[in-house]
């Protein structure tokens, strides 16, 4: 069990220090994030104030920190997936991982929380100051809100990575995962909140996200850290992602217990 | 006229022909794997599709945003997003040029004996973006009939132009990105949030922008030029008076501008290049 511990502190530092080696890549993220930042917020502003008063829970405030949290977040939570492990199914050096001693969704999980560490400290810091020195934001309304927020955003980057770690792992099946990563996207983009708040579209999209992950990768830490939910609303949030953490982890364990019987190397 | 001896002189059909054979080439080669450039087409279908989702969910909760009905948004979104993918289909993979440069490839096109940007421009044109394309031409149509435009030679001339011009100011957006990237190696990120960041404003009513804003995306990055300007007066909308109505008619100076910056940016970035080192 130490053993396990250990490796795995270490495949998070490894990908704590990989990120850290693209200084500008940081630099890059953080201006394109503000410069959505910027407009995502206008729109929301304006909206609420059209609206004339909260708009499904958010008043200016709170939806101008609901923006620049999740521009902010951008680069912690992988929302857009990753092609790593279906490329290596490709290649057949998925081989290689099956035959490591460690877990290998233990592996790349490992290895997105240190990629996420980056992201919060050299990106969404930055951002979120860049967002509050251009716009009035809420703050989460105590430190119990604040604490379970971080919790959230952890929760957060979790489900992201398991959610696409499955994704990528349907090559061993598919091969070209190229149309089911961008429906992933495109469709994950609308569920998660990252256009608009959620709860801001009908009723019914609200509903077909809620029986997905999505909403769980980024509506629920921003609603906690915006403040528009707080107590045992905000916990009920985290206990849903807890809940996806635990379905997306059994959904992956078998697709890879299913897939080592399918791998197929080429060559060699 | 005096020609140099032996040097034959070549017509401008005969100039163009290089071109258009690697175009022609291009586009056979991505109509070849059938199934794969259907998905495609979806894929960009959709992503047009959930760019519209943010208007409709803005105007599921109010009425009028940014000064504008939910037809002359519409309208707004549409035309942006046609300039756009336009642009994206003809010069869009001016973005892969970071690869490019790091793969030492971009040495091939300074040896040929065609300007480099000519090769770049015509050495890709992605008929995937039609998915896109269609969605914004579906939604012009939609947004205009809503609005109830009262139609006049003056106004068609205007829509035809702003295609034009807009679909001009995003390329030029995208070849200052280009040029951009020979300095930058490897912070593509700078530049997104100029293309695409630059087609997202170009999607709104202006008015939504705080000034200083708002001046930006008119007169620095003129991409206010490509929508919301016409659109005033295409359908007769009194505006809010930031900028006077008439200069919807001046956005080919926009792209004009835009183009001499691009062409600057663009011949300092490749005069800049030494080699992939190799």
């Amino acid at each position: 069990m130490t053993r396990v511990l250990r490796t795995t502190a270490l495949l998070v530092r490894s990908g704590f220090r990989q990120q850290t080696t693209y200084r500008l890549a940081l630099l890059a993220g953080i201006s394109t994030n503000s410069v959505f930042g910027i407009i995502r917020a206008a729109i929301a502003l304006a909206t609420v104030a059209s609206a004339g008063a909260a708009v499904g829970g958010y008043d200016a405030r709170t939806a101008a920190a609901f923006v620049w949290w999740g521009q902010a977040l951008l680069g912690t939570i992988n929302l857009w997936g990753f092609s790593l492990v279906a490329d290596r199914v490709r290649s057949g050096d998925i081989a290689v991982d099956f035959l490591r001693p460690v877990n290998p969704m233990l592996v790349y999980l490992a290895g997105d929380v240190g990629r996420a560490g980056v992201g919060l400290v050299a990106r969404a810091i930055p951002t979120l100051a860049i967002g509050a020195l251009l716009f009035d934001l809420a703050w989460p309304p105590g430190m119990p809100s604040a604490a379970l927020g971080l919790l959230s955003i952890l929760l957060a980057v979790v489900v992201a990575f398991l959610g696409a770690f499955s994704l990528n792992l349907s090559a061993l099946w598919f091969t070209e995962i190229r149309g089911l990563r961008l429906a992933w996207m495109v469709v994950g983009g609308v569920l998660c909140g990252l256009y608009l708040p959620l709860p801001w579209f009908p009723g019914w999209v609200q509903s077909v996200a809620s029986c997905t992950p999505f909403p769980s990768m980024l509506q629920h830490p921003l609603d906690i850290l915006s403040g528009r939910i707080a107590g045992a609303d905000a916990v009920s949030a985290v206990v849903s992602q807890l809940f996806w953490v635990l379905v997306l982890t059994v959904v992956g364990q078998w697709v890879l217990a299913r897939g080592r019987r399918r791998v197929e190397v080429q060559g060699g | 006229m005096a020609e140099p001896a032996g040097r034959p002189t070549l017509s401008v059909g005969e100039r163009l022909r290089p071109y258009r054979v690697i175009l022609g080439a291009r586009m056979r080669a991505q109509r070849q794997y059938r199934a794969s450039f259907v998905t495609d087409i979806v894929g960009t279908l959709l992503v047009g599709v959930t760019e519209f989702a943010e208007v409709w969910g803005v105007f599921h909760n109010v009425p009028v945003f940014g000064g504008l009905t939910y037809g002359q948004a519409i309208v707004v979104f549409a035309l942006s997003n046609l300039c756009f993918s336009l642009a994206d289909m003809l010069v869009g993979h001016l973005d892969t040029l970071p690869q490019v440069i790091r793969a030492g490839q971009v040495d091939a096109y300074y040896v040929r004996p065609l300007p480099v940007l000519a090769q770049f421009m015509t050495s890709d044109i992605s008929l995937r973006r039609i998915g896109r394309l269609a969605v914004a031409l579906v939604l012009l149509v939609v947004g205009l009939a809503m609005a109830q435009v009262a139609w006049s030679p003056a106004k068609g001339a205007l829509l035809v132009l702003s295609t034009v011009s807009g679909t001009v100011i995003f390329s030029a957006l995208f070849t200052v990105a280009g040029g951009a990237q020979f300095f930058l190696i490897n912070g593509p990120e700078f530049t997104n949030g100029f293309t695409y960041g630059g087609s997202y404003s170009a999607q709104q009513p202006q008015p939504i922008f705080p000034d200083p804003v708002r001046i930006f995306w008119t007169f620095v990055i003129p991409t206010a030029f490509v929508a919301y300007l016409p659109t005033i007066v295409l359908l007769d909308l009194p505006g809010d008076g930031f900028v006077p109505r008439w200069l919807a008619w001046a956005s080919p100076a926009a792209a004009l501008a835009s183009c001499a910056l691009a062409g600057l940016v663009w011949r300092f970035g490749t005069r800049h290049y030494q080699g992939g080192g190799g």
